[in-house]
């Protein structure tokens, strides 16, 4: 692959953990295996057999149109909905970042972080996942006063407190500007760093994927229709000569012709 | 546009210099808009143009009054003035009609009310979160909330007698609705992706209606209760009108009686005084019960 080192140095921090050629590490905990999934609303076949392994650790990039499954899949893997069929083999150590943030506006941060832990206990962690998500001091605000990315970085530590070895997160950038976005990605990836889950991340954002995950799958029509895994360590991805090919490749399996924007 | 198409043009002149006109034409185009500082709406004086605005019809009403009272254009036995609607306010508390009648009468109110409170919380919150309970609950709940409260008087007066009890039924009757259906509405139109998120994050479903969906259910429960208080005083003219030997209504009934006009006036202006009072005691509960609305 070729780097061109002009990309800025992104704050994921050094090294990147130590994994094989499709960015897994061969010991680590298998938190999700699933065999041939389905599920149907009604008459409408939405996930029409899934197979899907990921290991702690690994970042995982689900692309799909709108109505393809991707959240189906998701609710499907915190158990908000059932599988018709397939076997599920799903962490129970998981928790979830929604693409709104759903913090009770009646309680203040602190108490919507600990929101069903042990707040004795959880309090030390939240606190400082607080600070690391860059809201140092807002323990006591209410979720009114904050903005759609503070909001977010509160969910983000909601979920975090947990220590989650499955993190879910249902297209949580998609409501905010592209400047929050882009401090959001770095913080993710912090974050993943420091608390290593394996995060199964939904997007409708082909760049965004391809900046934050070492594999990326494309859901289409209920199935998997292709699987690309990135290697180029994310701090050179920007710059990365691969890059364009990998999002022509990705935006033609969703249908649409990167060159002239129409579809096939 | 202009912008872009003034250079151009400086150039087909063959002006020399041509970046400066083209950096004036910019200029030019970039307009200074005036700016306003930063005003906050905090506390506004009670003679801002905006008090006096809302002032202005009660106080030309109140002048009229006076004026056709004084000027002997209404009979002062229909209507008396408001000097003499005073007088007769003031007669009350110096003879301590006012101070026996008021604590008695808020003390039927508040009784009434809490029972009715208690009632259509508890069925709003039950309804609202059990399907069953709805099932077996709401239809009644609708049917008898068509009935008008005031028809219900003369079989409560057969079946309670006319004292105190009748009293305290018909105010709980009519407090009880307003509540109900709010509690009702409020707990279900709970976000229900808030339930969701509470069910991700391991609260059983105990613990969901008692962090989620109740406080959640609050603001909508305080309108509720709000509307209650408000009839709790309509209930309590009504059933204070039936034979009371003491409060208010046992003021207004000796008034009538008597045929003295400025003692009704004070009486009902007392009432008038009672439900700006419930206004009060709303904001103040829903400040400190609700301080996240901020």
């Amino acid at each position: 692959m070729t780097i061109i080192s002009e990309a800025p140095v992104s704050a994921t921090g050094s090294g990147e953990p130590a994994t094989d050629a499709l960015g897994r590490r061969p010991d680590a905990e298998t938190v999700v295996d699933i065999t041939g999934v389905t599920k149907s609303f009604g008459d409408r076949p939405v996930l029409d057999g899934i197979d899907l392994k990921i290991s702690r650790g690994e970042f995982v990039a689900i692309l799909g149109a709108s109505g393809s499954g991707k959240t189906t899949l998701l609710r499907i893997l915190a158990s908000l909905d059932h599988a018709n069929g397939g076997s599920l083999h799903v962490a129970s150590q998981r928790s979830v970042v929604f693409q709104d943030a759903r913090l009770l506006p009646f309680e203040r941060v602190l108490p919507n972080i600990l929101l069903g832990t042990d707040a004795r206990k959880a309090r030390a962690t939240a606190s400082a996942l607080l600070e690391e998500v860059g809201l140092r001091g807002y323990e006591k605000r209410w979720p009114k006063t904050l903005s759609g990315g503070e909001a977010q970085r509160v969910a983000l530590a909601r979920a975090l407190v947990r220590e989650p070895h499955l993190l879910l997160l249902d297209e949580p950038f998609a409501a905010l500007d592209a400047l929050t976005r882009i401090k959001m990605h770095v913080l993710v990836l912090q974050l993943w760093h420091r608390y290593d889950p394996a995060v199964f991340f939904i997007t409708h954002d082909v760049d965004e994927a391809i900046l934050l995950a070492d594999r990326i799958l494309v859901l289409s029509d209920g199935r998997f229709s292709r699987e690309i895994s990135i290697t180029t360590p994310r701090d050179q991805r920007r710059g990365w000569a691969g890059f364009n090919k990998v999002r022509r490749q990705l935006l033609a399996e969703l249908g649409v012709d990167s060159e002239t924007g129409g579809e096939h | 546009m202009t912008t872009l198409a003034s250079p151009r043009s400086a150039l087909a002149a063959g002006v020399p210099g041509t970046t400066a006109p083209a950096a004036s034409a910019t200029a030019a185009s970039v307009e200074t808009l005036s700016t306003s500082p930063l005003t906050r709406v905090k506390s506004v004086p009670w003679f801002s143009p905006r008090n006096l605005v809302r002032a202005a019809l009660p106080l030309t009403l109140l002048a009229a009054w006076w004026f056709v009272s004084a000027t002997g254009i209404v009979s002062p036995v229909v209507f008396p003035s408001p000097a003499l609607v005073l007088e007769a306010l003031i007669d009350m508390v110096r003879r301590g009609e006012l101070q026996d009648a008021l604590p008695i009468s808020l003390g039927r109110a508040a009784l009434g009310l809490a029972f009715g409170l208690a009632i259509g919380i508890f069925f709003g919150v039950l309804n609202g979160l059990f399907r069953a309970a709805e099932e077996i609950f709401d239809s009644s709940f609708q049917i008898i909330r068509q009935i008008p409260f005031i028809a219900t008087v003369p079989l409560f007066i057969i079946w309670f007698g006319i004292a105190e009890n009748m009293k305290i039924i018909i105010i709980a009757l009519a407090c009880v609705f307003p509540v109900y259906l709010n509690t009702y509405a409020g707990v279900r139109h709970v976000d229900s992706k808030l339930v969701e998120a509470g069910k991700v994050f391991g609260l059983s479903p105990i613990k969901r209606i008692t962090t989620i969906v109740l406080p959640g259910a609050l603001p909508q429960v305080l309108v509720g209760v709000r509307y209650s208080m408000g009839v709790s005083l309509l209930a309590l003219v009504l059933a204070e009108s039936v034979n009371a030997h003491s409060g208010l209504g046992y003021i207004i009934a000796i008034a009538q009686g008597a045929i003295r006009v400025d003692i009704i006036t004070a009486a009902i202006i007392i009432y008038a005084l009672l439900g700006v009072g419930v206004d009060v005691v709303m904001r103040i509960l829903e400040r400190r019960l609700l301080p996240w609305k901020g």
